[in-house]
């Protein structure tokens, strides 16, 4: 399959790792990935904040740049959400019906990483190989808006030499919220705390999840901690193997 | 330790301080938080437990957002039609636009029967337009009955969830409260020693009191009925006893036919209270002679609710049947409890309501206190997609603020504005890459992590740090792996 990579913007600047990842993880598994390079940004952030003007023109632009993929890979749940829940809304909203058929056709070919591999390609072992205490961690998004459900989960369980471990209160929140966390900084340091703790009491060394946004921010926490545990997107967890290890 | 609230939160939205502020406040109060965390988390538990057994769950959520929806479309309609039935019934309906048009009505009514004093049931309506006060101020006194707004009124303290109302109180607090108040100085905290008290003390007023005022959880416009859910059966006395019972109700309450019970009474009580029903249930349509009270009001309250109507994103707002499954489910209302959002209406059902009453010109905050997780839509029995609205009002929060000159020099939508320019045009976007990382070498040396941030972003340093930019971007390693 030809797959398209939307590598979203913050995954772009700050995790390019997850990028590559994503791109050993498909051509292991004999796809071709594409990468078009006139791609920024989804406009979560400006339409989670209120900026819905600003956000329409990214809306517009991500849709006519993947209008032809076979498929689109998105190693972001909430970007696959906002795609998702609220382009054919801002397409009604702005009464464009060109944008809405288009969205209405592009939607159904776009899948956050997990869900490509585990409904499109139908793999859930990808052949990788990584010896080491893991705790998942299911992002809002993923598990509210996409129903990832444990198709993750399924991913992690045929790494070989991998042990899961359970996070406690997995259904709540860590309090990164986009533009949430410096806005109502006090709040959502407090939500982090409660995550974090969670996070080490179960003694993993890698928390993974499929969302660097809610990585970053625990990251941000266990690393002012010195805490021992580092945080990767499950694409990264994927991409090793025996070969080339982690 | 601060037992009895000295200085009760203000939660008049007009007045009250924006909500990050509040929160910071309420957040280094360790006891309100393990309290409120472990009420939400009993509650919360319940509710999923009695969820699970209910296989048909989520069709009972689309029935009760269909009948909440079609209630409001036609909602002029049913409200006469309600009007008409409950008088015919020997009741009188009373229209408020506002809240003084409100509370004037309910002084008329008790100036009439020459009443000092009154009875309530458990109701945010009447919170809403701060009626106790406005009585208070008249010479009337209003005594509460449900037992956690008796809790509160006798601390001197507020109202923190629409169906706990003293949910941040534990049981050592409320033994302090009833000691100090009622004059028990040896009053165990064992619970039924607590409501041994309280009953003590209501029965007296149950029993002399003849004027009760109340709220309503639905209103039924088929047959002219007014339900009351509750568990204590002290609503059940207020609504038996005295001669004259007002319910002062948001117009938003009626629903179209009896029928309609069936649903909203079997996801009602699972999500509020964790109760596959409610211990008493009482609907009362008029008067009967020689039965119950003589005089019965029902005042419909406006109040905004009209204008929320007009919103076509907003107006699901006003299917909410008042469960506060939301609130529990909510993971920033599960660190700060209520009293941090200013309003009677707390949590993320408040976060949307409160803004929208008062018309978007206060509460501005409230819109963007959630991270936007979604736990309350998932959990909200007739679906309103909370996510949704709130960020639709954040939405009409920076439109608002478009109009204004200031916004020219507000920090976050100067970095907006360019943030959506960059974005805009791949060129300038890989620019605005290449120049963070020049910047970053200025100040940082080798791999070292920021512990501090200028600005806004400073917030971030506050507790968390920051890994610095990678040597490349993504799409510089892909155009690199091209060539090569």
């Amino acid at each position: 399959m030809r797959i398209a990579l939307f590598i979203t913007c913050y995954n772009d600047t700050l995790f390019p790792r997850t990028g590559q990842s994503v791109v050993r993880v498909l051509e292991r598994l004999g796809h071709t990935v594409e990468f078009p390079l006139e791609q920024t940004c989804c406009g979560q952030m400006h339409f989670n904040t209120g900026y819905a003007r600003e956000a329409y023109p990214l809306a517009k632009r991500f849709v006519e740049i993947f209008a032809d993929a076979e498929a689109v890979c998105i190693p972001s749940s909430s970007c696959v959400a906002m795609i998702r829940e609220y382009y054919p809304a801002l397409a009604r909203e702005n009464e464009d019906a060109g944008m809405a058929a288009a969205v209405g056709s592009l939607l159904p070919r776009v899948f956050e990483f997990s869900e490509l591999l585990v409904d499109a390609l139908g793999v859930t072992d990808v052949g990788a190989y990584f010896p080491h205490r893991v705790t998942y961690h299911a992002s809002c998004h993923g598990l509210r808006s996409l129903h990832l459900g444990d198709k993750p989960l399924r991913l992690l369980r045929a790494v070989r030499g991998l042990e899961l471990v359970p996070l406690d209160g997995l259904e709540q929140c860590c309090g990164f919220g986009g533009t949430f966390a410096v806005k109502n900084a006090d709040v959502s340091a407090a939500m982090l705390t409660e995550k974090t703790r969670a996070v080490l009491n179960t003694r993993a060394e890698v928390c993974t999840a499929c969302d660097n946004s809610c990585l970053m921010h625990m990251q941000g926490m266990l690393h002012r901690q010195f805490a021992d545990v580092r945080t990767l997107h499950l694409a990264e967890v994927l991409a090793n193997t025996e070969v080339v290890p982690a | 330790m601060n037992l009895v609230q000295l200085n009760p939160p203000s939660l008049d939205p007009k007045t009250a301080p924006p909500f990050p502020a509040a929160a910071k406040i309420d957040l280094r109060d360790t006891q309100l938080r393990r309290n409120v965390a472990r009420a939400t988390d009993t509650i919360q538990r319940k509710r999923a437990a009695l969820v699970e057994e209910k296989k048909d769950w989520q069709a009972l959520r689309d029935a009760g957002a269909a009948i909440r929806r079609e209630a409001l479309r036609n909602l002029d309609g049913y409200l006469l039609q309600f009007e008409e039935r409950f008088q015919a019934a020997g009741g009188t309906v009373h229209w408020a636009a506002n809240a003084a048009d409100a509370n004037r009505v309910v002084l008329d009514i008790l100036r009439e029967n020459d009443a000092r004093e009154v009875i309530k049931i458990k109701s945010m309506t009447t919170a809403e337009i701060g009626l106790n006060e406005y009585l208070a101020h008249h010479n009337v006194t209003a005594h509460e009955t449900d037992l956690a707004e008796l809790i509160l009124q006798l601390g001197g303290d507020q109202p923190s969830h629409i169906v706990v109302p003293a949910l941040h109180k534990n049981r050592q607090q409320v033994r302090e409260i009833f000691a100090r108040s009622m004059g028990l100085p040896d009053l165990s905290d064992d619970p039924e020693a607590l409501t041994a008290a309280a009953r003590q003390y209501l029965r007296e007023k149950f029993l002399r009191v003849k004027t009760a005022i109340c709220g309503a959880n639905f209103l039924i416009a088929e047959t002219g009925g007014v339900t009351i859910v509750e568990s204590e059966g002290n609503g059940r006395m207020c609504l038996t006893l005295p001669e004259t019972l007002i319910a002062i109700v948001g117009i938003e309450k009626v629903i179209p036919r009896f029928a309609d019970l069936e649903v909203l009474l079997q996801t009602l009580p699972r999500s509020a209270t964790g109760e596959r029903m409610n211990p008493y249930n009482s609907i009362w349509s008029g008067v009967i002679p020689g039965d119950g009270p003589k005089n019965m009001h029902v005042v419909l309250l406006d109040n905004g609710r009209t204008r929320v109507l007009r919103d076509a994103i907003g107006r699901q707002t006003l299917q909410c049947i008042r469960c506060g499954a939301c609130q529990n489910a909510c993971p920033v209302y599960r660190q700060t409890g209520g009293h941090a959002y200013g309003s009677v209406y707390a949590g993320p059902i408040g976060a949307i309501l409160t803004p929208q009453l008062e018309d978007m010109r206060y509460a501005q905050s409230l819109p963007y206190a959630s991270s936007l997780c979604g736990a309350c839509y998932e959990v909200c029995p007739v679906k309103i997609n909370i996510p949704e609205v709130l960020v639709h009002l954040r939405a009409r929060v920076v439109d608002r603020g478009r109009r204004k000159l200031a916004s020219l020099f507000d920090q976050e939508r100067a970095g907006m504005m360019m943030m959506a320019a960059i974005f805009a045009n791949r060129r300038r976007y890989e620019a605005a890459q290449r120049l963070a990382r020049t910047a970053q070498r200025a100040v940082r040396h080798g791999d070292a992590w920021y512990h501090w941030l200028p600005g806004m972003a400073g917030r971030w340093t506050e507790t968390r740090d920051l890994a610095p930019l990678p040597k490349e971007t993504f799409r510089e390693w892909w155009q690199q792996r091209g060539r090569s």
